[in-house]
């Protein structure tokens, strides 16, 4: 990266900028995907220029709500927790697996699957807990668990273009969850936003692609006042979250709150919608659907996404599983917070928020621990904690 | 009937010198040949039986299904419990599956040699009864008809 | 793509009809086989244009997979009316397996619940196939009735090589002369010496718990009973997230669990 005779390795460039940025990852055969604003969001979108991104647009956040404001600056990044993530594209929400024809040759039936190469993806604005939130589900969907697969081969086309956080949403809890608000390794390219005037970017390499595309862009070496400055405001970010969860030792508490009353609070009130599940960037469940053509020599096999709050989700022997909507909320959240870990060594929350925003009736998971928590932790079998599938 | 063959079995085992030679007076050895048949259903129930060797088979004539066999008894095992009942009357009937040995006791005899020593009667009864738990349990176990898949379940869809 | 995502090309060798519902295929593979398997580990079954589900092997002969099918859904049902020569896709094995080696020089309780006698049927045979390394090896065995007893003809055959198998049914029919009652009755005359005694218990998971408790009553400790659960289960390779229980991804730390380790998750309602 940075060699002793290299002077800078955090460079700065005006707002205009950004226009060469999206021509250069377009020249490189990149289909540049950044946030843009439509229909009362800001989602996530196919860019063909700098003017598509939501200039002036910022969220006001809260638990079942979300608004669009007009900011009083024009910052293209000055928003958080938008109701898709950067999962939509990496493990997209329906996906052909394979394909079978039934042949006359010996093993009956020939299985083919796409071959085609994976669409080169440049992620325009990855904040660095949706930047943590794509490592996660590395760890679960690719490299080195499942060499080869689709969500492999899917990733090794991205580049990202993280984006730090100087303005965490009233729902953020990036720094509880060790997540953010500055952005860990794994980008690109890395960008802070100066958004008063005039409206510029730091700008950091991470990577060799992401050196690579450096000579493309109108930089210059980054002021150092300026430089200060995005550094205060990144730090001054971490004091000013919208929302806390202490998670000291949150694995072991949940495994051992199994009959806390709390989740008979919170079914209560919770619908077993699933949008935490489609909005939250970490959550991969799917379901395989078979199925085939009227002459049933035709079958395919698709995957899509699923959510541990269908009730079919956990269906053994011509039922659920998990039939109550306390037993199906209590999974989700211990899953995400808690077994995550023992499955795949790390949380699976990265404080996005999403979740918050997201359920219709406004169920904080921050509120929701605390509230556990508060209970003491001595309400089921503590063994759970324990265990790791060993005879 | 030595007491060393009643210690053999749970019902006796662990028992006081003394109260094992009062049980010992009133036992005596009964055997059947395969098929012969041990009591009939409706008859009066007057006797314990503690198997020794075999098999004893409990049984239920169903109209149209002809002899039902409910439950297999064997080694270790007490046969005849019905005289606890206020109705002493056998619920089922019982037959020989196979050359088969018990210890023989009749009911009147245990119940007032447990009149005269509570002791002994207190933990007899416990016994018996841990043994009518047991079987209650593994009863309403079988009702639940745990291997049936859910295509033979009522009113359930798989 | 790895192994695992695409089923491998089987073809049914030969068929054989257990009880009304439940059928033993012989699969021979058609391309590459599989790896080799080791007792207690299954295989996604697919059937063409259905779907796949996870079924125990309960066999091979080194090259061809023998398993046992229950028709209960409509994946089962296509496979049990799988006709000789018919193919059929594999993915697998997966999963943790018995380690009945482990009860070598002790000795090994197998007990099977209905169809669970499936997944023990292998280790059982395994461990048939090296006799004099086992103390005693004591199979029982819990059907619904006579006629839904799986692998009724190989029994004797086990009684020869070695093994002691009772069977006890629920529901007696006329002409049976076994046990009748539930399978933990059989515990008592089996004379289970605990300290030196492995357990295998596979079967519905009511009848895993019970079993597991008569056990533990009779003093086996829990680090000597191992289990097989089963969840819903759909890609076999810890992607789906359907099988998961508590901490655990039944497809990669199950379907065999030390009972240390599964009791406590049994214990948790709707977990």
């Amino acid at each position: 990266m940075a060699g002793p005779e290299q002077a800078a390795t955090h460079w700065q460039m005006s707002a205009a900028g950004l226009d060469d940025l999206i021509t250069a990852l377009i020249a490189e055969s990149y289909r540049v995907i950044g946030p843009h604003v439509t229909q009362g969001a800001i989602g996530l979108f196919e860019l063909a220029s700098a003017r598509d991104l939501p200039f002036g647009w910022g969220v006001e956040l809260a638990p079942g709500a979300y608004r669009l404001r007009r900011r009083d600056d024009s910052a293209a990044f000055g928003h958080s927790a938008g109701p898709g993530s950067w999962k939509q594209f990496l493990h997209p929400p329906r996906q052909k697996l394979w394909e079978a024809d039934r042949n006359r040759g010996s093993t009956g039936f020939a299985i083919e699957q796409d071959a085609g190469s994976p669409a080169r993806l440049a992620f325009l604005g990855v904040r660095p807990c949706d930047l943590r939130a794509i490592q996660i589900q590395d760890k679960v969907l690719g490299e080195p668990a499942h060499p080869g697969s689709a969500y492999a081969l899917r990733r090794s086309a991205i580049f990202i273009i993280a984006v730090n956080c100087t303005e965490p949403g009233e729902t953020c809890f990036c720094s509880s969850m060790g997540t953010g608000p500055a952005a860990g390794p794994g980008y690109d390219l890395l960008l802070t936003e100066l958004a008063g005037q005039p409206h510029s970017f730091i700008v950091e390499a991470g990577s060799p692609a992401g050196e690579r595309l450096l000579p493309s862009l109108p930089l210059r070496p980054a002021d150092p006042v300026r430089l200060q400055d995005a550094r205060e405001a990144v730090s001054a970010a971490a004091r000013n979250m919208g929302r806390s969860m202490d998670v000291t030792g949150i694995r072991e508490l949940l495994a051992a709150s199994q009959d806390a009353a709390r989740w008979d609070e919170v079914a209560a009130r919770c619908l077993t919608c699933g949008n935490c599940t489609m909005a939250c960037p970490t959550c991969f469940c799917t379901t395989v659907e078979d199925s085939t053509d009227l002459a049933g020599d035709h079958a395919e096999r698709w995957e899509r996404w699923a959510s541990c709050f269908d009730l079919d989700f956990s269906r053994l022997h011509g039922g659920p599983v998990r039939s109550t909507g306390r037993s199906r909320y209590r999974q989700w959240l211990t899953h995400k917070l808690g077994t995550w870990n023992d499955q795949f060594g790390e949380s699976g929350c990265v404080g996005c928020g999403r979740c918050i925003v997201w359920c219709p009736v406004g169920i904080d998971l921050t509120e929701e621990v605390a509230a556990i928590r508060a209970e003491g932790g001595d309400t089921g079998p503590s063994a759970v904690a324990g265990a790791a599938g060993s005879l | 009937m030595t007491t060393a063959a009643l210690e053999q079995h749970r019902l006796a085992a662990g028992l006081a010198s003394d109260q094992l030679d009062r049980l010992a007076a009133i036992a005596r050895p009964a055997d059947w040949a395969p098929g012969q048949r041990v009591f009939d259903e409706g008859g009066q129930a007057a006797r314990l039986w503690l198997i020794t060797a075999g098999q004893i088979a409990l049984d239920l004539k169903v109209p149209g299904r002809a002899t039902v066999i409910v439950e297999t008894l064997g080694p270790g095992d007490e046969l005849g419990l019905s005289w606890l009942s206020p109705v002493p009357r056998w619920q089922f009937g019982a037959v020989a599956q196979r050359q088969t040995s018990a210890i023989e006791m009749d009911s009147g005899d245990l119940i007032r040699l447990c009149e005269q020593d509570h002791e002994l009667g207190y933990l007899l009864t416990r016994r018996l009864l841990a043994t009518a738990v047991s079987r209650l349990q593994a009863a309403r176990i079988r009702i639940l008809d745990l291997y049936a898949s859910p295509r033979q379940l009522p009113g359930r869809t798989p | 793509m790895t192994t695992g995502y695409l089923p491998a090309p089987y073809v049914v060798r030969s068929r054989r009809q257990e009880t009304h519902d439940t059928v033993t295929l012989t699969l021979s593979p058609a391309g590459d086989p599989l790896a080799r398997f080791r007792p207690g580990q299954f295989t996604m079954m697919y059937a063409f244009g259905v779907g796949d589900i996870p079924v125990s092997i309960s066999g091979s002969d080194g090259v061809a997979l023998t398993q046992t099918v229950r028709a209960v859904g409509a994946v089962s049902a296509a496979l049990v009316g799988a006709a000789t020569g018919q193919p059929i896709g594999l993915r697998g094995p997966f999963g943790t397996c018995w380690s009945e080696a482990d009860a070598q020089g002790q000795d090994l309780l197998v007990i099977a619940g209905g169809i669970g006698l499936a997944p023990l049927r292998a280790a059982v045979l395994s461990a048939l196939a090296e006799r004099d390394r086992y103390r005693r090896i004591v199979v029982l065995v819990g059907a619904r009735s006579p006629a839904e007893l799986v692998f009724a003809a190989e029994l004797d055959q086990w009684r020869t090589r070695g093994a002691d198998v009772s069977v006890s049914v629920d529901k007696a029919e006329t002409g049976w002369e076994g046990h009748v009652g539930v399978v933990t009755q059989l515990l008592g005359p089996a004379r289970i010496d605990a300290a030196h005694t492995l357990a295998l218990i596979c079967g519905p998971e009511v009848m895993m718990r019970i079993t597991a408790r008569a056990l533990l009553a009779v003093g086996l400790a829990p680090e000597r009973i191992r289990v097989s659960l089963e969840r819903n289960m759909q890609c076999g390779i810890a992607l789906c997230g359907h099988c998961q229980l508590g901490p655990l991804l039944m497809c990669r730390d199950g379907p065999v669990l030390g009972f240390s380790t599964a009791e406590p998750l049994l214990a948790i309602q709707e977990l």
